[in-house]
């Protein structure tokens, strides 16, 4: 089975975020930038598949933020191809960028195209069904494992509450991937450190139309405390002598 | 590296490949004597432990080696290497060697240290944290740090913090210590802020050679554009690295653990030690700067000469310390050697310690305050056994403390 998989940079949450003097956006100058964790899972399920069934997996993935380190990393453990999208547009309406990789994967004729179901900076749309739309494909999302068939897919799709289901998926058609069947697999350093040397990226120009944002931020700021929250204060000591506390008044521990 | 382009190694050619690396020569000569088997310290619980490990890759059967949980257990306490009448480096060199073979195949290492390595590999540390936050621990701090990738000059003591004293809080309050007592000392040093990153002597031991190799390249770089009379460092770890595989990659520097620097400055540092710290002593001899480097005399210096303090011996101390099994990646290891019949070491240890007659368990590693704190909790020890560095006893006696540990 051929599989493209989209992979995201996303802000590594590890730095704390800081809004920009504009107040309505992140500053993102100094920030650092790691996969989508999803877009993670989307890619060990794309290695299963193969490694299962054959085939071939292709990366698609726009050039931005620290990209090349997840590129390299992919070619690894095991990616065939990789095609990085050179798009003159800053942090792109999600309209944008789903025009932008279905441009990029029609030409590959792609059985299976998995992506991540969700991006922690999305905020006006999820990539995903946006992407199936842009590539006039049926789409299923938050999808927990997949196993192949011909010309079809199982899906596991999970439900609100944990209720699992089996679905028979026709290809082709786009999945949105919550976790794939095992966790993303380690890869050691040395076998990154040779993609580095050998691995070549494949690069698509694309021209999708720019489209306004469906949303506008007025403003940013940070989280406030509710009025029925507390918020403990003091030192560490203190603080959990205080949670103990909580903990035994409301009985949960003795 | 052994493995990389030696997929389709087997048995005893893996052992004649291992012989032409650097500490691997002696491998082809084991008798079979087993007295390193009879020495590891999880070696009962291993499948295969140090003996059958050669026997069985020697008998070609190497893929039963490379997908055994045996394979995860060791935690680099260099007493099978000690033991050894052929001297071979079963600790520096068989088992990482295996390792880096079976994750070169695919085979996954427990999960918790895939975390830690990729940690290491993306931000330089094993915590996770961001290299920004480096220097959090001098927060409030009242003698000055002085941080030399911003303000780079010369300086005697360039002082590699470490990990856990950067950033782990149990441990941040020893590294606070330690910039105390070098400022009393009136030596000039410096740090390396958001430049200074692991130096990766877990990861080479653990098999991950590449990504030990790639900081050996990052820290070379720093470590050339500084101006220092001699790194010390807190970590035991830290100092092996620097002392034996570091040269190997032309990154050769003077180097001392704290205990041997600080033992050297004995005289300068008596008539700061003015506080007697009452306490039953037993020191824990960690096992790169102990067994390994044979360092025993200083770290007792050092406390023999705090008042109030009895220094007290458990009955395996010296070379036949118990290892506290956070080396080597052990540190990420204790849930997938407890799941395969191991006990922690840790756990083991505090019970000699509270054996022995000590209150204090006194250490040298910053593995194994959190370590030893949490099996004297465990081991129902908390408020009978104290875990302190020597770091935190000497500031103490110098009245520099900022707090009882426990």
């Amino acid at each position: 089975m051929n599989i493209a998989v989209v992979v995201r940079q996303v802000p590594d949450l590890i730095e704390p975020l800081e809004i920009d003097a504009s107040g309505a956006a992140l500053d993102l100058s100094s920030a650092r930038f790691i996969v989508n964790e999803a877009d993670d899972h989307a890619l060990e399920q794309a290695l299963l598949l193969k490694e299962a069934g054959g085939g071939s997996v292709t990366l698609v993935a726009l050039d931005a933020g620290d990209v090349d380190d997840t590129l390299y990393a992919a070619a690894a453990k095991g990616a065939d191809r990789i095609i990085k999208i050179e798009l003159d547009q800053e942090s792109p309406a999600p309209q944008t960028a789903a025009a932008a990789y279905a441009e990029a994967i029609k030409p590959l004729n792609a059985e299976l195209v998995l992506v991540g179901v969700q991006a922690h900076d999305e905020l006006q749309g999820v990539l995903a069904p946006l992407l199936a739309a842009a590539l006039n494909l049926p789409y299923v999302g938050v999808i927990r494992g997949v196993k192949a068939e011909a010309g079809a897919v199982t899906a596991c799709k999970e439900f609100p509450g944990a209720v699992m289901s089996q679905m028979k998926v026709k290809l082709p058609a786009v999945l949105g991937i919550l976790a794939a069947e095992q966790p993303p697999r380690y890869v050691p350093v040395s076998r990154i450190r040779a993609a580095m040397k050998t691995t070549q990226f494949e690069s698509a120009a694309v021209s999708p139309p720019a489209m306004a944002p469906a949303l506008t931020v007025k403003r940013l700021s940070p989280p406030a405390a509710g009025q029925r929250a507390e918020i403990l204060q003091g030192s560490e000591t203190e603080i959990a002598a205080r949670i103990a506390g909580l903990l035994a008044g409301k009985g949960l521990v003795k | 590296m052994i493995a990389q382009d030696q997929k389709q190694l087997v048995g005893f050619d893996f052992l004649r490949h291992l012989a032409e690396t650097a500490d691997g020569e002696p491998a082809l000569g084991c008798m079979q004597c087993g007295l390193c088997a009879a020495t590891c310290p999880l070696g009962e619980a291993m499948e295969f432990p140090p003996r059958k490990l050669i026997l069985q890759t020697g008998a070609e059967n190497l893929d039963g080696v490379l997908n055994s949980p045996a394979l995860w257990m060791c935690v680099a306490c260099y007493a099978c290497s000690k033991r050894c009448p052929r001297g071979i480096e079963l600790t520096d060199s068989l088992w990482p060697a295996l390792r880096d073979l079976a994750m070169q195949q695919g085979i996954q290492p427990p999960a918790e240290l895939q975390e830690t390595f990729q940690n290491i590999f993306k931000y330089g540390n094993t915590l996770g944290k961001s290299p920004r936050q480096r220097l959090d621990w001098t927060k409030d701090l009242d003698v000055r740090v002085l941080d030399l990738s911003k303000e780079p000059r010369p300086v005697e003591i360039l002082w590699l913090v470490g990990c856990y004293p950067s950033y782990y809080p149990r441990n941040q309050t020893v590294a606070r210590a330690f910039a105390r007592i070098l400022t009393e000392l009136g030596l000039t040093w410096g740090v390396l802020g958001a430049k200074e990153k692991a130096l990766g002597e877990c990861d080479r031991m653990f098999g991950e050679e590449g990504l030990f190799e790639k900081l050996v390249e990052d820290n070379k770089k720093v470590l050339e554009k500084c101006d220092f009379q001699k790194i010390v460092v807190l970590d035991p770890h830290a100092y092996r690295a620097l002392e034996q595989f570091y040269p190997r990659y032309g990154a050769a520097y003077p180097v001392q653990h704290y205990t041997m620097f600080l033992a050297e400055h004995l005289e300068q540092l008596k008539p700061f030690l003015i506080k007697p710290v009452e306490a039953t002593v037993a020191y824990h001899d960690n096992c790169c700067v102990g067994r390994r480097c044979a360092c025993y005399d200083p770290p007792r210096a050092l406390l023999q000469t705090i008042p109030g303090v009895k220094l007290v011996e458990m009955a395996r101390n010296r070379d036949e310390s118990l290892c506290c099994g956070g080396g080597g990646g052990g540190m990420w290891l204790d849930a997938h050697i407890t799941a395969h019949g191991g006990e922690r070491l840790s756990d083991r240890r505090v019970r000699q310690a509270a054996e022995a007659g000590a209150d204090t368990l006194a250490v040298s590693c910053p593995y194994e305050l959190p370590r030893f704190e949490d099996a004297a909790k465990v081991g129902g020890l908390e408020g009978r056994l104290k875990v302190r560095d020597i770091i935190e006893l000497l500031a103490e006696s110098m009245d520099l403390g900022e707090r009882d540990a426990s």
